[in-house]
């Protein structure tokens, strides 16, 4: 029952705090560029704004236009409640088990790429198709990076390895589990969009990858498709600062603990969102044929890493 | 080390986006949508500008002039859209593509005519390939004068919409 609150608190912060971290990344890149920004709340306003507008679909296209970004936001939330960002109690019944996790992912990647394909232009069937392969390249290496963590806890459930680093700090600084959280960051950044993979503020739709596939949503179903692909950037950031800095996380459900977890999870959250939007600043995005070529070598990152995890225990 | 020479770049030029201008009065003829207030995402159509008006947008969102810093974000599709900023002359080409992307667009939506020739057809008036100015083929719910407007201006008018 307790964990069932839990997980019902660690959602709803997420909620909250997903607009501000967009919003934080934003205006860092935004000073960076000597701009003034936004301001860190606009996200929030965005959001708002969208769903007092009416959507709008296009002549023929099917309910796929309309159900699409639901699915995209459900599997969003699921990943958000799995995996361990405030807490490390789980549900015994669903566990933040890797696999569920990343098939979750996978759900939402797949309901975008349909959505992409469904408003029948070139650029929405283009983004799918790129958007199908960065995915084909990123699954794996989420799974072996992951998987070198685990070798040392013995378990695939995601809250249980953050708990064990978080109990063994000598865990962190392991080389298998460096390599590991290298090759999840690389990973991470492919999978949300984020230069050099994709650009999310790019208004040329030939080298638009997320962009490309949500040109036909309008309101509210545009909402949805920003607030799902937000979170999904909110739950794989937070995993891998949780992964990285094991520390605040609470691990029962007292409230003095829950309070620390919310407060360690907005600051470490921001934080790597504010060095993320920094480091994109100084990138140029990659050709779309050079980034296999990334993601590849994220892989033999967690290749190693998991050969080292065997070799030095 | 070129990031190192990037970061000094970035340091030495500090913020060059000029002070805000105090907020412009509200124009009681413009009639803007509560929804619309502090977020609006603008599709651009050039629907036969001589290119003058587009590098004066261009200034607006720009880092000197920032109008992104009220709450105005260009975007790539009507869809997402909720405000059409409109330059040139209408020509015959360009009368359908001008319709069917304001009824891309979602409601509540406004139409903004920017530069003299959007306006009135300015110095093209009467030009054999000129269908007429924007409000002679759609609504229009917002004037932007000038030859080419100051990017100044483009930014006012854009306030008037996001109220900030």
């Amino acid at each position: 029952m307790t964990a069932v609150v839990l997980i019902i608190v660690q959602v709803l912060v997420a909620l909250a705090v997903t607009p501000l971290l967009l919003g934080v990344m934003r205006q860092v890149r935004s000073r960076l560029e000597s701009r003034v920004g936004a301001g860190v709340l606009q996200p929030y306003r965005d959001v708002a704004k969208l769903l007092r507008k009416q959507p709008l679909r296009a002549q023929g296209s099917s309910p796929i236009l309309v159900y699409a970004p639901l699915v995209l936001l459900v599997s969003s939330l699921m990943i958000v409640a799995l995996v361990p960002l405030i807490t490390t109690s789980s549900l015994v019944t669903i566990p933040s088990d890797l696999f569920v996790v990343v098939s979750l992912l996978l759900v939402g990647t797949v309901a975008m790429a349909v959505l992409g394909l469904d408003g029948g232009t070139a650029f929405g069937g283009m983004g799918s198709s790129r958007h199908m392969m960065i995915a084909a390249l990123v699954e794996p290496t989420v799974l072996m990076s992951v998987y070198a963590l685990s070798v040392p806890v013995g378990s695939s459930t995601l809250s249980t390895i953050v708990a064990a680093r978080g109990l063994d700090p000598a865990r962190v600084v392991t080389p298998a589990g460096l390599l590991a959280v290298v090759a999840l960051v690389i990973v991470v950044l492919a999978e949300t969009g984020r230069l050099p993979v994709d650009n999310p503020s790019t208004h040329l739709e030939l080298t638009m990858v997320h962009e490309a596939m949500i040109l036909e949503s309008a309101g509210r179903d545009l909402a949805w498709l920003e607030v799902g692909s937000w979170l999904r950037l909110t739950a794989l950031l937070g995993l891998v600062v949780n992964l990285a800095l094991p520390w605040g996380v609470a691990a029962d459900a007292s409230p003095l603990m829950l309070v620390l977890g919310v407060v360690a999870l907005v600051v470490k959250l921001l934080a790597a969102g504010a060095i993320v939007a920094a480091a994109e600043v100084f990138m140029a995005k990659l050709r779309l044929f050079r980034v296999p070529e990334l993601l590849a070598g994220s892989f033999v990152l967690a290749f190693l890493a998991v050969t080292a995890s065997y070799l030095a225990g | 080390m070129r990031w190192l020479s990037l970061l000094g770049v970035i340091r030495r030029t500090g913020r060059i986006a000029e002070p805000a201008p105090p907020r412009p009065a509200p124009d009681p003829s413009v009639v803007v949508p509560d929804a619309l207030r502090g977020s609006v995402q603008v599709r651009h159509v050039d629907a036969g500008s001589c290119n003058g008006c587009e590098i004066e947008v261009g200034a607006a969102f720009g880092p000197v002039y920032d109008v992104e810093r009220y709450g105005a974000r260009l975007v790539a599709s009507p869809r997402h859209a909720d405000v059409l900023a409109v330059t040139g002359v209408v020509t015959h080409n360009m009368v359908e593509p001008l319709v069917r992307t304001v009824e891309a667009t979602p409601e509540p939506r406004l139409v903004v005519a920017i530069g003299d020739c959007a306006r009135n057809c300015g110095m093209f008036a009467g030009g054999y390939g000129v269908a007429g100015s924007v409000s002679d083929i759609v609504d229009v719910d917002l004037e932007v004068p000038g030859c080419p407007p100051r990017p100044e201006a483009i930014v006012a008018a854009l306030r008037q919409v996001t109220g900030r």
